[in-house]
């Protein structure tokens, strides 16, 4: 046990025992006792009014003094960079500026579009032009990164949690004996310990949780999509771009084909602002071309239920869920859906939800923002009509 | 050829909710069930073995009670399972969870392991690849499609977020895999069987040599700081009237929020 209560100490007055998220304080001969639940939170050492409860792990505090700034890894897929990227240098301006620290891109592959990462608040660019790293290599990637991080030792590095990110930064962490963190949707910076406090959900969303790694360097975290904001563009800004030379690795993986189905193209969901989505509640996969004209009038794209899918009224890769993807755009239209939890873990952390359903008892109106009870194949339509009759302007 | 699948046993997370009043976990009667992506990754194995021969060991690290996994794999079809529990195994995050598999894998053997893409009580994501780093072998997350297995390769499609590529991979190594890839097969009667009666090996840190300080708790880097319930949403509105009223008003609003 890294958390242990001094006997002698302590009186069993249960303090510990009310603050506990894990319920793993249990009194055990008049004294509390720490069971095998404790998920080290500490949550319980400050609640002990005669300090009883002694937290042993070491605060290598000396070891992380070498480790400055904070790092974003900036994707590109064709030379685009991804605009996750310019989310995450948003958050990393703000974390560098309270631990008074630089922030830098690192930017694998050839882009044209470098500077970008420069005037959207980056000081600093590592950059790999070559065309070896023009495709996602696993293990080239973490290697590059790891001797990277090695050589200039930042803080923290943030990824997206997209494929690329979620694919190798995890090869990097096992590789550096270091924390990594999925999928955050907030991050701190905690004033007392300066630790890098992660913020995710857990549990398909029913749950979230704080994650920290405090004792190993660089701190690792993949943030979602569409979560953090960007900062300020400054076109003027002036940076340093740092071009590293590619590494030569021995190739045990070879890409032989790249296909881009336009359907495919289209169902970018992590990255849309808008998703109409669609259920079985539309009848047909007719009922799909009417979503996709309200979509393109929203400026967004189409997702669907499982049931949807199932019916074979729409490809997989359109799926919104547990078993499908997790988006947060700003706006989540849902469309004869009826709201199953598989369905909402992959969809309620959207900004606006609005829910059409003819069935005023569908569970999606309880995340929903804005409910409609009717029926959609009449509210789709008149919503197309009149967008284009420009309503409201 | 020898492939290993890690399977999981993770809570049904449907079912599980916080306690407003305490801020804990409400665990009890929540069932447990074999992490759904893990399935995939059977039927997979089973898939390759069909064509080309071999056997397929089906590996998890758990509590004594997630040799229960281990049985519905081995009702699917699957050859053998080993069982890691150790009470020093406890509260591994992914690092040790990654490290303690690939031990068990080294001693094992194999040419190709298979992962779910993620497991969904935490969604990381994240042993696969890790595992594969352990091991020093190359590795493709989010397969949707195998589409040749020879001695020395594998040639497989991977799922991107804006396309999809085909890849070959040299064996041994790793793969993620995604629903998209195949229909898991429901238990047979015999496998029904063949699971009652398996004897399923139980290994501890010893048995896979593992180094102390990289299991469990001890091993692992992140740390669960708290838990809490996520915010509730902003509050909801019907909006009344026709359809007519109903469409304006949403689109006033819409229009109100910037979405338009
Ligand atoms: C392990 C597991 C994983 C799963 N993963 C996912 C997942 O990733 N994503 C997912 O979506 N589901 C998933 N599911 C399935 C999920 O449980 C639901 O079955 C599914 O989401 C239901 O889809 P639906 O809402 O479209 O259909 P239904 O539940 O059938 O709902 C249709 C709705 O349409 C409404 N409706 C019908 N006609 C009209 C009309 N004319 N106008 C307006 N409203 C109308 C009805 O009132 C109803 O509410 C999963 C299930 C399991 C067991
Ligand atoms: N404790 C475990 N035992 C066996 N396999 C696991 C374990 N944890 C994770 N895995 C495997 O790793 C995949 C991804 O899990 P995760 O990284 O936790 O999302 C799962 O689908 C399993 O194949």
């Amino acid at each position: 046990m890294l958390i242990r209560i001094d006997t002698e100490k302590c009186t069993g007055c249960r303090n510990c025992i009310n603050v506990c998220p894990f319920a793993a304080i249990i009194i055990k001969d008049e004294k509390a006792f720490i069971t095998e639940a404790c998920s080290l939170c500490g949550a319980c050492i400050e609640s002990c009014p005669e300090r009883a409860i002694i937290d042993e792990r070491e605060r290598d505090a000396e070891k992380s003094k070498d480790f400055k700034g904070v790092w974003i890894f900036a994707e590109q897929s064709r030379g685009k960079i991804a605009s996750v990227a310019f989310e995450l240098l948003g958050v990393g301006k703000r974390l560098a500026q309270e631990l008074n620290s630089e922030l830098c891109a690192v930017l694998f592959g050839p882009s044209e579009e470098v500077e970008e990462l420069i005037k959207w608040g980056a000081d600093k660019v590592y950059y790999v032009n070559s065309q070896d790293y023009a495709a996602l290599d696993d293990e080239l990637y973490a290697k590059t990164l790891v001797s990277l991080i090695e050589q200039y030792k930042p803080e923290i590095l943030l990824a997206g949690a997209t494929a690329i990110g979620r694919s190798f930064i995890p090869r990097v962490a096992a590789r550096l004996r270091v924390g990594l963190t999925a999928d955050c949707t907030g991050l701190e910076i905690d004033k007392e310990t300066g630790n890098l406090l992660q913020i995710r959900p857990a549990f398909g969303g029913n749950i979230m949780a704080t994650i920290i790694s405090p004792t190993s360097r660089p701190q690792i975290a993949t943030v979602r999509p569409r979560v953090m904001k960007r900062g300020e563009y400054i076109a003027d800004k002036r940076g340093e771009i740092i071009n590293i030379p590619p590494l030569s690795v021995k190739k045990r993986v070879k890409i032989l084909d790249r296909v881009e189905d336009t359907s495919f193209c289209k169902v970018n969901l992590q990255d849309a602002k808008v998703i109409v989505s669609g259920g079985r509640g539309l009848g047909s996969a007719e009922g799909f071309k009417m979503l996709w004209e309200l979509a393109s009038l929203l400026g967004g794209t189409v997702g669907a239920s499982r049931a949807a899918v199932d019916e074979g009224w729409i490809p997989y890769s359109h799926q919104v869920g547990q078993t499908g993807k997790t988006v947060c755009p700003r706006l989540y239209i849902a469309c004869g859906i009826s709201g199953a939890v598989q369905h909402l873990v992959g969809m309620q952390s959207s900004e606006i939800i609005v829910a059409i359903n003819k069935d005023p008892n569908a569970p999606i109106f309880n995340v929903a923002t804005y409910g409609i009870v009717g029926d959609l194949k009449v509210i789709i339509p008149l919503m197309i009509k009149k967008l284009k009759e420009g309503a409201g302007q | 050829m020898r492939i290993i699948v890690c399977v999981k046993q993770v809570p049904d997370v449907t079912e599980v909710r916080i306690d407003p009043k305490t801020n804990t976990l409400i665990r009890e009667g929540v069932p447990s069930i074999m992490n759904p992506y893990d399935l995939h990754a059977i039927e997979a194995a089973l898939q390759i073995r069909e064509k080309v021969g071999g056997k397929v060991t089906t590996i998890t690290m758990g509590p004594p009670q997630a040799e229960e996994v281990l049985r519905e794999a081995i009702s699917m079809g699957v050859d053998d399972a080993v069982l890691l529990t150790d009470r020093r195994f406890a509260g591994a995050d992914t690092w040790a969870t990654a490290y303690t598999l690939s031990r068990a894998a080294s001693k094992i053997g194999f040419d190709l392991i298979i992962c779910g893409k993620q497991a969904i009580d935490g969604d990381t994501a994240q042993v696969g690849p890790e595992m594969a780093e352990f091991l020093d072998i190359p590795h493709v997350s989010y397969v949707r499609k195998i589409e040749n297995v020879s001695d020395a390769e594998i040639v497989i499609e991977r799922l991107m977020d804006d396309c999809y590529e085909k890849i070959a991979l040299t064996l041994p190594a790793l793969i993620t895999v995604v629903k998209e890839l195949n229909i898991p097969r429901p238990p047979s009667i015999r496998g029904k069987m063949a699971a009652k009666k398996a004897n399923i090996p139980r290994w501890n840190a010893d048995d896979i040599e593992a180094e102390e300080d990289k299991i469990g708790l001890k091993g692992s880097p992140t740390m669960v700081k708290n838990i809490f319930a996520p915010p509730p949403r902003g509050e909801r509105r019907m909006l009344e009237g026709s359809p007519e009223e109903q469409v304006d008003s949403l689109i006033r609003e819409l229009r109100r929020l910037g979405c338009l």
